[in-house]
């Protein structure tokens, strides 16, 4: 133990703690830009300056470590002040257009602003250089509001294992950007979206798709109909000042309805059809040889990183669609021709927790239309919502709309890491074990917030050994394995976002998942595992209107119409592409 | 709009061979990727987008992060380099003794800026810091010629003479 | 190698090059006579190895036998390269070129006859020995005793000058807390600028614990002007080699790196040569002097980037990422490079080091100031005489340097100003010329040892323009990571455009200097944490200059291109229309044979009419 005075106040703290720790740990809150707990400590925005008995220059708490008897003062006017001119100067080149930036109310820099009364014209000057790409499908980076802090590209590299955007240049012209200015859709992004949830004010943010949705509902020829991703109900509590942990569906669902959707369904629900195919896919490689492991596809990030770095995995990937294909699909070419409307009047709408869905929909295609028409993030379900005077919180709660809004608690269980996996065992050992529902419910080895999660169950009398991929910088040693022959594994699940699709980067930004993302993770995935449990039916294939539709329409799993409508394919693709 | 030349790339076969063999060596050392870098400048002249891309693959560090390298350092250049690499000195002797202008004559005369080369691919021009001949400032060097004590009157018959051997 | 091998080189050697070493015709000597010709950068540049070739060509072809060519180091004095001299003579040629190879062999080698129109012309208009020359005399040669002296590509000639004794004294004789504490007790600081104790930086990096550790050494000289550890490097590489040995053997390190500036082309090739050839000795490699101490050393070059002469950026850089200081502690002695505990000096240190373990502390505390021992090497430049290298004991006074030393003012300018430590010093003013040169009595003034660069500006430069361009500097130089430096910087560089541009208010000097004092408190880097002193001392020491240029819109020195205004004298004007036809911006207008004028808001301000007009009718106000 450190014993140490921060304001004259006694601490005691563990070896290592940095000051900002210590001042923590006592009720002191100094304010940080740029750090994020061991994912970046750059000491580099110098917010969080303090002043220490004996040190010549103030010092970045964020990265001090305190020492026995030390003194520490936070709140001098010295100090006040450098945190003060820090901010003016960072808004000096910050184009301030507060007002209708998407990040008002709920931007650090903003609140750092206001906390420290600064003036926002102090400083007057050149401003850098800035780029405005808005070149992909589903996120825009805006220069002119980046400060430098670095976060986005410690979640790029560090976490994701990506490197999309890197530091270029140096001194006033630093910035960041992707490696020679190149716009993003040119190079190896995977459309994650996690540098927007980490950004501390508006350079970063979803492509927006408000509009569009806005346009359809407004248009009385068009029949729109929605569904909601899994994880949204986990999270969109947390926008309209409820708690985290709150499972808000039933709200959605009225919420919905009052803006004048003409159906409401679940994602949840073509998430059972998936497994049905993709656990169904998985008996057919096991039995008949094929490739091993087969990776799941339900993550365009994933689905992406792997076109562009790993072409030669690409035949390990399960063909199914993503359950967000699979919905449109299903709605556009089944749902139609049970209620006689035209395909090309129908205007389908996904509600995700994430960014990389917003380019996963321009790629799958059924009869030359478009599987889904628009999708938006659950913060802009939110602002949708806010916009039409939609109290979410007071709203009674409604039931989904048939037949794609009945779901078992499988489907439930996909936005959580080791989720798809789970789902997909619970009706694979059924399919290849008549015993089955004896065997357990929950698979609890694939669940939580590991790297990689590994486990062998017996499936059909045979060992399988599983694997959950949680976060795609864990990826690189599973598919170097695959690639040299070592791997054993035969089915993985690989998710993105650490955590799963609850942890996506559409999901609500928090200025705390800063520090505590994995209890954020644990609270949101909780919402779906308690759903789960309270349903009667939890294996897909116990879903009662997804086995009417197989009956009446696709015949069985994997059948040459489901593969028309559920499945897809890959192409490699080039990591960068010269302009 | 991609930063980096617009020139034609033109690296040969074998420049890729050279390099991919010394990226082989270098990919067991520690911090190999600038003395990396500064390989392939020596054989290519510049750094552009293909070289880095080999230099990203060979040693497994990403492109952002060499390319974050390649522009942090003003050594590396993301253009060509003229047959004739002028270098003007602003480090402080030449400074107070007037190499701002001549570098500003330099300018006019080229119609380029600091790092970039003539279409014609004979000038490049960069200003430099001190080249360590304070003793003869101000200082203008073309590739391995020194020339010491100028005035920006001197310039135009220097690069009249470059011209000339074409 | 052991020690009878080294007695014996050293034996062999001194009979090819003793005559040099002393000044004095010697018996037994191989050589009468020793030709040195310059070789450093400054002095190449202007031909020297041209002229070292074509001596060596010729005194075989008179079949001299009895006279050596070689080449050296920085003499010191540049402004008089390329330089030649001749021992035991002492013959001090200047300004020598290829062709007066020729007649200095004919007349001097020969005939016995100094070329006399080649001789180096003193202070006081007198030629005279090299010993003699008054720059010379205040000189103390410390760090630089083997540049000029030694050939520097030869391992024989460092080894003839007892080079590498101290290594073996240091690996047989010492232990390695006996190492540390002579250098401790030496006095010895670091001569990259901060000037921290030397040996209290070795005993951190001994006492860490670490499965491996490393030594470094910053030759990433930076400072604009400054040439001090090129020219060592080239001189003398040897020294930094045996030094850095000693102190891997120190402090427990087995790996080195010097990471020099990719810019010194001369000092890396050098360099290279002589870590090969001590390797070739096995004075790098395993078990040196058959003890079980293993050393290796490489080199690793800088690619244009200031910042990287900052401990922590220079690591980071080496480990091959953008070259950005990061936050300490940990210091690089508990947490360097690869994360492991690491010693980091700069040239001109280590170039101190064999002197005091060979020779015992009081070799080197007795020299210099109080607090501030031995000796500093400065790079003199700017509007002096003697522009060049000189090394002087601690404490010699500002004064001493400019005119003793450096020759005075050229062209019978007043000296206005001194500027140390580079973009992280001040400006020290005339009127503090009395000021001894130590650490402290620089810091205490505002300025900064600094590496040794010293400027020396004279009544033409303006103060707020000097500090514009190191204001320049930094925002150029500055690594872009942390906010005070990435922006405040660019802040305060564009307040003092506006001051040169005459647009600053008063209020505006208020904001600068509060701003200044921001940013030395809130800056993550020793870059950052300096940048603002040229600004701040030359706010104190010349206000009323900038004074002159905000409240009266003047600039004094007639520097700033904004408050300038060339006219033409319509009384000399024979309106020749040369200006007009010279004029970049065609701001010059006028009819043939009529007195022109200048448009004011068109002009450059780039001086292109004065320079032609052959009537003296143009002139700046």
């Amino acid at each position: 133990m450190i014993s140490l005075k921060i304001n004259n106040i006694p601490v005691y703290v563990n070896e290592g703690s940095t000051i900002l720790e210590a001042a923590r740990s006592i009720g002191i809150k100094i304010p940080t830009l740029c750090h994020m707990k061991e994912l970046s400590e750059l000491g580099a925005c110098r917010v969080c300056v303090v002043e220490v008995k004996g040190m010549r220059n103030l010092v970045a708490a964020c990265e001090y470590p305190v020492s026995e008897g030390m003194e520490v003062f936070t709140n001098t006017p010295r100090v006040l002040n450098s945190r003060k001119t820090t901010i003016e100067l960072i808004l000096s080149d910050h184009r301030q257009d507060c007002l209708s930036c998407e990040r008002n109310t709920n931007c650090e820099l903003q609140r750092l602003s206001h906390k420290y009364d600064c003036d926002s014209r102090r400083f007057e000057g050149r401003t850098a250089d800035f780029v405005y790409d808005d070149t992909t499908e589903y996120l825009i980076r805006d220069n002119s509001k980046c400060i430098l802090c670095r976060r986005c590209i410690a979640v790029c590299k560090r976490q994701q294992g990506v490197g999309a955007i890197g530091v270029n240049e140096r001194g006033f012209k630093t910035h960041v950007a992707c490696p020679f200015d190149m716009d993003l859709v040119n190079t190896n992004c995977i459309g994650c979206g996690q540098c927007i949830n980490v950004c501390p004010t508006g350079a970063l943010q979803e492509k927006p798709e408000i509009l569009r949705v806005q346009q359809a509902l407004a248009n009385p020829e068009k029949y729109v109909v929605v569904g909601t991703a899994p994880s949204v109900r986990a999270a969109l509590a947390e926008l309209f000042d409820m708690p985290m942990g709150i499972n808000c569906q039933g709200k959605i669902n009225t919420a919905l309805r009052y803006l004048g959707c003409d159906k409401v369904f679940d994602i949840n629900c073509s998430a059972d059809f998936t497994i049905m195919e993709e656990a169904n896919e998985l008996v057919d490689r096991i039995k008949n040889g094929g490739k091993l492991p087969m990776f799941t596809s339900c993550c365009p990030g994933w689905v992406s990183h792997i076109e562009k770095n790993y072409p030669e995995l690409i035949g390990h990937l399960s063909s199914c669609k993503s359950p967000q294909g699979m919905f449109g699909a299903l709605v556009k070419h089944v749902f139609v021709k049970r209620e006689n409307i035209n395909p090309k009047d129908i205007f389908v709408v996904a509600v995700m927790p994430c960014t990389a869905k917003k380019g996963e929909k321009n790629r799958t295609f059924t009869d030359g239309l478009a599987d889904i028409d628009a999708v938006i993030t659950t913060r802009e379900l939110s602002g949708l919502l806010k916009e039409n005077g939609i109290l979410l919180n007071e709203l009674p709660d409604s039931e989904t709309d048939s037949p794609f809004g009945e779901y078992t608690g499988a489907g439930m269980i996909f936005g959580a890491t080791g989720g798809v996996m789970e789902a997909a065992l619970r009706t694979a050992v059924s399919v290849l074990d008549p015993n089955a529902k004896l065997l357990p419910l929950e698979f609890s080895e694939v669940r939580g917030l590991d790297g990689v999660k590994e486990a062998t169950y017996i499936v059909g009398g045979k060992p399988v050994k599983v694997a959950v991929v949680n976060g795609l910088k864990n990826v690189k040693t599973v598919c170097d394995k695959v690639k040299s022959g070592e791997c054993d594994y035969s089915f993985v699940e690989v998710m993105t976002c650490p955590g799963g699709c609850v942890m996506g980067g559409g999901q609500p930004i928090r200025a705390t998942i800063v520090k505590h993302r994995d209890e954020v993770a644990k609270a949101r995935a909780g919402v779906l595992y308690s759903a789960d449990r309270s349903m009667f039916a939890r294996r897909s294939h116990n879903n009662g209107s997804l086995l009417k539709i197989y009956d009446e329409f696709l015949d069985r799993p994997n059948s040459e119409l489901a593969h028309k409508l559920l499945h897809t394919h890959y192409t490699p693709r080039p990591k960068y592409i010269k302009e | 709009m991609m930063k980096g030349s617009n020139l034609p790339f033109n690296g040969t076969t074998e420049q890729e061979a050279q390099l991919r063999q010394k990226l082989n060596e270098l990919r067991s050392k520690d911090g190999a990727l600038m003395p990396a870098m500064q390989f392939a400048q020596e054989l290519y002249g510049y750094l552009p987008y293909e070289v880095q891309l080999i230099i990203s693959e060979e040693l497994g560090v990403s492109l952002s992060d060499v390319y974050g390298v390649a522009t942090f350092y003003s050594q590396f250049s993301l253009y060509p380099k003229g047959k004739y690499r002028i270098g003007i000195c602003l480090g402080t002797a030449c400074y107070v003794k007037g190499s701002q202008d001549i570098y500003d004559r330099l300018q006019q005369l080229l119609g380029i800026k600091s790092g970039e080369c003539t279409a014609d691919r004979l000038f490049s021009l960069d200003a430099t810091r001190c080249v360590g001949c304070c003793g003869m400032s101000p200082v203008m060097t073309v590739n391995d010629d020194v020339y010491g004590r100028i005035k920006p009157d001197d310039v135009e018959g220097i690069l009249a003479k470059y011209r000339e051997r074409g | 190698m052991d020690i009878k091998q080294l007695e014996q080189i050293k034996d062999t050697t001194f009979k090819n090059v003793g005559n040099r070493f002393t000044h004095a015709q010697l018996d037994g000597m191989n050589f009468d006579r020793q030709v040195l010709v310059c070789c450093s950068t400054g002095c190449s540049s202007e031909s020297s190895q041209k002229i070292r070739e074509r001596l060596a060509k010729l005194v075989e072809e008179k079949g001299l036998k009895r006279v050596h060519v070689g080449g050296t180091g920085c003499f010191g004095l540049c402004a008089a390269g390329p330089v030649v001299v001749v021992y035991p003579d002492g013959t001090f040629y200047s300004h020598v070129k290829p062709e007066d190879a020729d007649e200095i062999v004919e007349s001097h080698l020969v005939n016995n006859v100094e070329v006399q129109r080649l001789l180096y012309v003193d202070a006081d208009g007198k030629t005279k020995p090299i010993n003699e020359i008054e720059s010379y005399c205040k000189q103390m040669r410390h760090a630089l005793r083997n540049c000029g002296v030694i050939d520097p590509e030869n391992i024989d000639e460092y080894i003839a000058r007892e080079g590498y004794f101290a290594l073996y004294k240091a690996l047989t004789q010492m232990t390695r807390d006996e190492v540390v504490d002579v250098v401790t007790e030496s006095g010895l600081r670091g001569r990259g600028g901060a000037g921290f104790l030397t040996g209290r930086k070795w005993k951190f990096t001994k006492d860490a614990t670490g499965d491996k550790k490393y030594v470094c050494c910053n030759a990433d000289e930076g400072d604009p002007g400054a040439f001090m550890d090129r020219s060592v490097l080239e001189g003398d590489p040897h020294c930094v080699v045996e030094a850095m040995a000693i102190a891997a053997y120190a402090v427990g390190a087995d790996q080195g790196y010097v990471y020099v500036r990719a810019e010194y082309p001369i000092a890396v090739e050098r360099l290279q040569k002589a870590i090969d050839q001590a390797r070739a000795y096995g004075l790098l490699g395993n078990n040196i002097f058959g003890t079980d101490f293993c050393f290796d050393l490489e080199i690793r070059l800088g690619a244009g980037a200031f910042v990287c002469g900052e401990e922590t950026a220079l690591m980071t850089s080496i480990e091959g990422h953008r070259g950005e200081p990061r936050p300490r502690p940990p210091f690089p002695a508990q947490k360097g490079l690869f994360g492991k505990p690491t010693l980091l000096n700069n040239v001109e240190t280590y170039a101190n080091v064999a002197q005091i373990v060979l020779h015992g502390a009081e070799s080197y505390n007795t020299i210099g100031t109080e607090r501030s021992k031995g000796t500093k090497v400065f790079a003199l430049g700017g509007k002096i005489n003697n522009t060049g290298l000189v090394e002087i004991p601690m404490g010699t006074s500002l004064k001493e340097i400019i005119y003793d030393i450096g020759g005075g003012i050229p062209n019978g300018k007043a000296f206005k100003a001194a500027q140390t430590g580079g973009p992280s010093g001040g400006c020290i003013p005339a009127s503090l010329q009395d000021i001894p040169i130590d650490y402290e009595s620089l810091s205490a003034i505002g300025s900064m040892m600094g590496s040794g660069g010293l400027i020396v500006l004279d009544e033409d430069n303006c103060m707020v323009d000097i500090a514009k361009f190191y204001l320049q500097f930094t925002v150029d130089e500055s690594c872009g990571k942390c906010t005070p430096c990435r922006i405040g910087t660019r802040r305060l560089y564009e307040m003092l455009c506006k001051v040169t541009e005459g647009k600053a208010t008063l209020e505006d000097l208020d904001k600068m200097e509060e701003l200044c004092y921001y940013i030395k408190d809130n800056s993550l880097c020793g870059l950052g944490q300096s940048a603002p002193n040229p600004v701040l001392s030359t706010l104190k020491y010349f206000r009323e200059e900038y004074l002159a240029h905000v409240v009266e819109h003047r600039c004094p020195a007639g520097v700033c291109k904004s408050l300038l205004k060339y006219v033409i004298d319509a009384e000399k004007c024979k309106g020749c229309t040369l200006c007009a036809r010279n004029c970049p911006a065609n701001a010059i207008s006028g009819t043939v044979k009529q007195p022109h004028q200048i448009d004011a808001d068109k002009c450059l301000k780039c001086g292109i009419c004065a320079s032609k007009c052959r009537f003296g009718a143009i002139s700046k106000m």
